[in-house]
């Protein structure tokens, strides 16, 4: 987005001055500007950027890996082009979001060397299993969906470059919701077998989707401060919400059932109720224990040692370049 | 109701743009195998877009094909429904990826080949082939091009990447003589103006390839033994298991809408 | 161990004939050619451009955000460079 030479760390400085320039920092803030890589900010709200900004870029490129697990099977070559095409726009907005994080001072590789060192996170829902057709669509309407929920507000984030990246991906996942709709529709249409397809993977990915917001607003840890800095601007369960009310009746319009007896709509507050959360099961997936935490590691650190060489080539024959071409120009 | 493998016409226009799109849905299947494990986030770009470019050439031929049978079949119809015998594709494309080196490099001996073919077939008299041809020689020169820079870089690089360019084009060799033999049938095709007589293609295919190989600062290979039979149904033992993945969902569930 | 950095570059799209071309966004490539190569598979997939500007983020030279009021605050007063700073009467019609 902007060359990371632009950036000076600031980190560390803490003093009377820092008091006067951290007022005059949220003062634009609240007057809605957008913050440039090399404006002054706080360390903190540098580093609350890079860890999430990182985060979210982390998980577009794990993402891949379960959509990726049917590139090869997708049953027709229409859904084979459209998912490639998908998957493709996952790894685009991973570089858009790295970028955006390296406006901040970091390179990609560090990030990425956290990434495979275990250190950073990404989203839990890349580490529940893709076991049949119906999760490709299963994925599409509610991971994205849950996902454009917590992305179209970031586009209004207080960070420049984020809030453009932010921009770009809502535009182009634009396809990815629908396409997903579609896969789960032309199942709940087909064959008995098809709608029991279709049937099982809105079961098995509904609760972790409502869990993809993150705790109860009471439990989480970041969200005051993301909001005095305009990073958030809804709180987890009030884009939960807004995401079950939208969802319900998608599921009922392809006459299947959500995995929840306790789900009711409540006509005063016009919202859908949902049953209890097993922040349990989040816990322990957020702590590598989910069903592919291992195997989607494996296969990001598989790619990236297998890659090594085409990296280190590359890198040579630049160099081998810029030492002809001195060679040439010290010749003539 | 069990519907098994289709059996389709044996006709000289039938099998000819089968085998072209059987080339191109091969080949962009197994670029699509890199999706989500390339060496840099960049090419997994770029294989991406390479293997939705061929497998649009692929549906746009296999739907041609369903014209000219005129047995009321669709494009997934011959991808999904016919056997590994039944596959007319050149061996070279369905050899599996390897390293990133070994993908380059088919792409590469590939890419320079079917370009100029394409450009060629821009002059056909099938209309409908013409039009194919146009659409695809953009997508192909720009294949041509990125193997050929990748080639380059990996050849002239460290001594891991030139040995391994260099074992990839040694064990590619060998199916490439493969890209100029006509099937019976062709002949005919060819004198009526609708196909390219890939013979005429030799020259130039030798000189791109030749001139990015001394580029890359990698040895030609000796023509030796050439592999042969993808065109007429005699496949390695490779393209089976590309189909059963490719074919598992239609083959699991005769019949179904998807 | 570390991986060793790809250099970064900035990416500029010409969308139509006749526009400038625009900061797009950035990429890592080890040198020019291979940069221009991978701005048009990650920047144009969906039909946004006709010509593509790589250059070495290194080689931008930004202006100080400090220096912000100096550099571009004195141009807000001339508002006499602006043509509604200026008085025609309607009937003269549209200039």
């Amino acid at each position: 987005m902007y060359a990371q030479s632009l950036n000076q760390q600031v980190e560390g400085t803490t003093g009377p001055e820092d008091a006067e320039a951290a007022a005059r920092f949220q003062a634009r803030i609240d007057a809605e500007e957008r913050i440039e890589p090399n404006d002054w900010m706080p360390a903190a709200y540098r580093r609350t950027l890079v860890r999430q900004i990182s985060q979210h870029a982390h998980s577009e490129i794990v993402g891949m890996l379960p959509e990726g697990n049917w590139i090869t099977r997708a049953p027709s070559l229409r859904r084979k082009a459209a998912l490639i095409a998908k998957v493709q726009d996952e790894c685009g907005h991973g570089m858009y979001l790295y970028a955006a994080a390296e406006t901040l001072g970091v390179t990609r590789e560090q990030l990425v060397d956290e990434l495979l060192a275990g250190k950073a996170k990404y989203s839990s829902i890349f580490n529940y299993p893709t076991l049949t057709w119906a999760d490709i669509g299963a994925i599409g309407w509610l991971v994205d969906g849950a996902a454009i929920m917590n992305q179209i507000p970031l586009c209004r984030c207080s960070y420049g470059p984020y809030s453009r990246a932010m921009i770009r991906v809502c535009k182009e996942e634009s396809f990815h919701q629908r396409q997903g709709y579609e896969i789960m529709l032309t199942l709940a249409r087909g064959t008995a077998a098809q709608k029991a397809m279709a049937q099982d993977a809105l079961n098995r990915w509904w609760w972790p989707c409502l869990m993809m917001f993150g705790p109860p607003d009471a439990q989480s840890q970041h969200s005051d401060t993301s909001t005095r800095w305009k990073i958030k601007r809804f709180s987890n369960d009030a884009l939960r919400q807004k995401f079950v009310d939208a969802t319900v009746p998608q599921a009922h319009f392809l006459g299947l059932t959500l995995p929840d007896p306790a789900l009711r709509f409540n006509e005063a507050t016009s919202h859908w109720e949902f049953g209890e959360i097993d922040w349990s099961e989040f816990k322990q997936v957020l702590a590598g224990n989910g069903p592919c935490n291992r195997d989607r590691m494996a296969a990001r650190r598989a790619a990236h040692a297998n890659g090594e060489w085409v990296r280190d080539a590359a890198l040579a024959y630049a160099a081998k370049e810029r030492a002809r071409a001195a060679a040439a120009a010290g010749a003539a | 109701m069990y519907t098994g493998s289709i059996t389709v016409a044996d006709t000289p226009l039938l099998r000819y743009v089968l085998g072209r799109a059987d080339d191109a849905l091969v080949l962009g299947h197994r670029l699509s195998e890199w999706c989500g494990h390339g060496p840099l986030l960049e090419e997994d770009m770029a294989l991406s877009n390479m293997a939705l470019d061929l497998i649009g050439q692929a549906r746009a031929l296999y739907t041609y094909a369903g014209e000219v049978e005129a047995a009321g079949r669709d494009e997934d119809a011959y991808a999904y429904l016919r056997d590994v015998t039944s596959y007319a594709n050149l061996l070279l494309v369905e050899q599996p990826n390897g390293d990133f080196a070994r993908t380059i490099v088919r792409q590469l001996l590939f890419s320079a080949f079917i370009d100029p073919y394409w450009r060629a077939l821009m002059a056909s008299t099938d209309p409908t082939l013409a039009a194919i041809a146009a659409k695809a020689e953009k997508e192909s020169a720009y294949h041509l091009r990125h193997a050929s820079e990748w080639t380059v870089r990996l050849g002239d690089g460290t001594a891991e990447s030139h040995a391994r360019a260099q074992r990839a084009l040694d064990e590619l060799w060998p199916f490439t003589g493969e890209l100029f033999t006509m099937p019976a049938g062709e002949r005919a095709l060819i004198d009526a103006g609708i196909a390219i007589d890939p013979e005429t293609l030799r020259a130039p295919w030798r000189a791109t390839v030749t001139r990015v190989v001394e580029r890359a600062t990698l040895t030609l290979p000796a023509d030796g033994w050439m592999q042969r039979g993808g065109r007429e149904g005699r496949h390695s033992e490779h393209l089976g298991h590309l189909l059963s993945d490719l074919q598992y969902l239609q083959r699991a569930f005769p019949g179904a809408t998807w | 161990m570390s991986t060793p950095t790809t250099p970064l570059w900035e990416v500029f799209i010409r969308s139509r004939t006749g526009l400038a071309h625009k900061h797009v966004g950035s990429l890592h490539a080890a040198d020019a050619t291979l940069a221009v190569q991978a701005a048009r598979d990650l920047y144009t997939r969906r039909g946004e451009g006709t010509s593509v500007w790589v250059v070495p983020s290194s080689a931008i030279t930004a202006s100080d955000p400090a220096d912000k009021g100096m550099m571009f605050d004195p141009a807000d007063s001339k508002v006499y460079r602006h043509p509604t700073f200026y008085e025609v009467p309607d009937d003269v019609g549209h200039m």
